[in-house]
C-alpha cells in the first residue's frame, strides 16, 4: 500500500478523492445552511453534519500531512516555474485546510462548549481566547472558504490542462497507482 | 452630642429644598442590568442581556415627573449564553451590529406617578436603526446612603417590544414576536 515514486499509492489516492468530495460537500452545505429557516427542519442537522464532517475531515488531514511528508512522491510535470507555482498552491491549499479547522472549531467552541462528532464523541472547547471570538473566526471561516473553492477549481482546471493539453499522467496518476 | 448632631443633619437633609439630583448608573459595579427574554417556540423563556452599556439619570423623590434617563447600550456586547446564537443574533438576521452599532433610550416624560414611587417612563429607544416610543413600567425599589459614602437610587423596568417594530422579520415563529426588556438600575449620585 505503500507509495511508489512512479504514482500515488491508494492511500493517497483515496485521503484526495475523499477530501474532494469533502470540501466540495462541507462548502456547499455551509453556504446553505447558514440561511435557513428557524422552522426548517435542518436549522440543527445541517450544522451539525457539517461540524461532524469537517472535525473528522481534520483528522484524516493531519493524517495525510504525516503520510505526505513521509513517502516518496512522484516526479513533477511541467517547466520550473509550473512547479514552483503548483508547489505555492497545494501548500496554500493545505495552510488553507488548516486554518478553516481551526476558525470552524473557534466559533463552536467560543463559549466552552465541546463539538459533538456524529453524536459519537465530543471534541472538548478551550473557551474564549479572544474577544468576540465567534464573530471574528466566523469572518474568517466564511471568506477562507471562498478562497478555498477558488483555489480547488483553479487545481482542477490545472488537472484537466496537463490531462487534455499536456496529455501527461498528472490527472491519471490521481486516478490509479 | 454625637447622636444628636447627626439626627440635625438627617434632618437637614430631609428638609432641604428639593431639586433632581443626578445619578451615574452604576455599570462599572454591575449594579444595573440590561435582561431580555423572549419566548422559545412557545414553550419556555429564552433570557439573555445586553452587557456593555451606560447612562445617567436626574431623580427626586419628591418631583419624579421631573425625572429623565438616557442609557446608551452597545448592541453587540448581548449574551445569550451560547456563543453561536448570540453570533447569530449580531449578524444581519436579528441585531446587525456591525450597521447599527448603537442602541439608545432616551426618556421624553414620566406619568401615572403612584403613592409608593412607581410610574410609567415615556422615551424613545432606538434599536436596530429605528426609533420608536416606549412606556416602560418603573417600579422605585429603593433609595438610601451606601456603606461607602455614596448615595444610591434604584428602579426596576418593564416593557414590551415587537421586534418588527424595530424592523427585525427574522421568524421565530408566532409566540415570539415580542421581546419582553427587563431593567435594573442602580444610579450613584453625583
Amino acid at each position: 500500500m505503500n507509495d511508489k515514486a512512479r504514482s500515488w499509492g491508494w492511500t493517497t489516492i483515496t485521503i484526495h478523492w475523499l477530501s474532494a468530495i469533502a470540501v466540495v460537500g462541507l462548502f456547499g452545505l455551509g453556504w446553505w445552511m447558514v440561511d435557513l429557516t428557524y422552522y426548517s427542519d435542518w436549522y440543527k442537522t445541517a450544522p451539525h453534519i457539517h461540524k461532524s464532517v469537517g472535525i473528522l475531515l481534520a483528522a484524516l488531514t493531519l493524517f495525510r500531512l504525516f503520510w505526505r511528508a513521509t513517502r516518496p512522491r512522484p516526479e513533477a510535470s511541467g517547466s520550473q516555474l509550473e512547479q514552483r507555482l503548483s508547489m505555492l498552491a497545494h501548500t496554500v491549499i493545505y495552510l488553507l485546510l488548516i486554518l478553516l479547522f481551526t476558525s470552524g472549531y473557534l466559533i463552536s467552541t467560543a463559549d466552552g462548549r465541546g463539538i459533538e462528532i456524529f453524536n459519537w464523541f465530543t471534541l472538548p472547547g478551550f473557551g474564549s481566547l479572544i474577544e468576540n471570538q465567534e464573530d471574528i473566526a466566523g469572518t474568517v471561516h466564511e471568506w477562507l472558504a471562498y478562497v478555498l473553492i477558488g483555489l480547488a477549481l483553479l487545481h482542477a482546471l490545472a488537472a484537466l490542462k496537463h490531462h487534455f493539453i499536456d496529455k501527461d499522467k498528472t490527472l491519471i496518476r490521481m486516478l490509479k497507482p | 452630642m454625637k447622636k444628636l448632631s447627626l439626627s440635625l443633619i438627617t434632618l437637614a437633609a430631609m428638609s432641604a429644598p428639593t431639586f433632581a439630583a443626578d445619578y451615574i448608573i452604576d455599570s462599572k459595579g454591575a449594579h444595573a442590568a440590561i435582561n431580555f427574554k423572549i419566548q422559545h417556540l412557545g414553550y419556555s423563556w429564552l433570557t439573555g442581556r445586553f452587557n456593555t452599556f451606560d447612562g445617567n439619570f436626574s431623580y427626586d423623590a419628591d418631583n419624579p415627573q421631573a425625572s429623565s434617563i438616557t442609557v446608551n447600550i452597545d448592541p453587540a456586547s448581548i449574551d445569550s449564553n451560547h456563543a453561536e446564537r448570540d453570533k447569530h443574533l449580531r449578524n444581519e438576521d436579528f441585531l446587525h451590529v456591525t450597521k447599527f452599532d448603537k442602541a439608545r433610550f432616551v426618556s421624553t416624560k414620566v406619568t401615572d406617578v403612584e403613592e409608593d414611587g412607581d410610574f410609567h417612563l415615556h422615551g424613545d429607544l432606538t434599536l436596530h436603526g429605528v426609533t420608536k416610543p416606549v412606556v416602560i413600567d418603573v417600579e422605585k425599589i429603593g433609595e438610601g446612603e451606601d456603606p461607602w459614602g455614596g448615595y444610591r437610587v434604584g428602579f426596576a423596568g418593564e416593557t414590551k417590544i415587537a421586534l418588527k417594530d424595530y424592523g427585525i422579520d427574522y421568524d421565530l415563529g408566532p409566540a415570539s414576536t415580542h421581546v419582553l426588556l427587563e431593567l435594573h438600575i442602580e444610579g450613584v449620585r453625583q
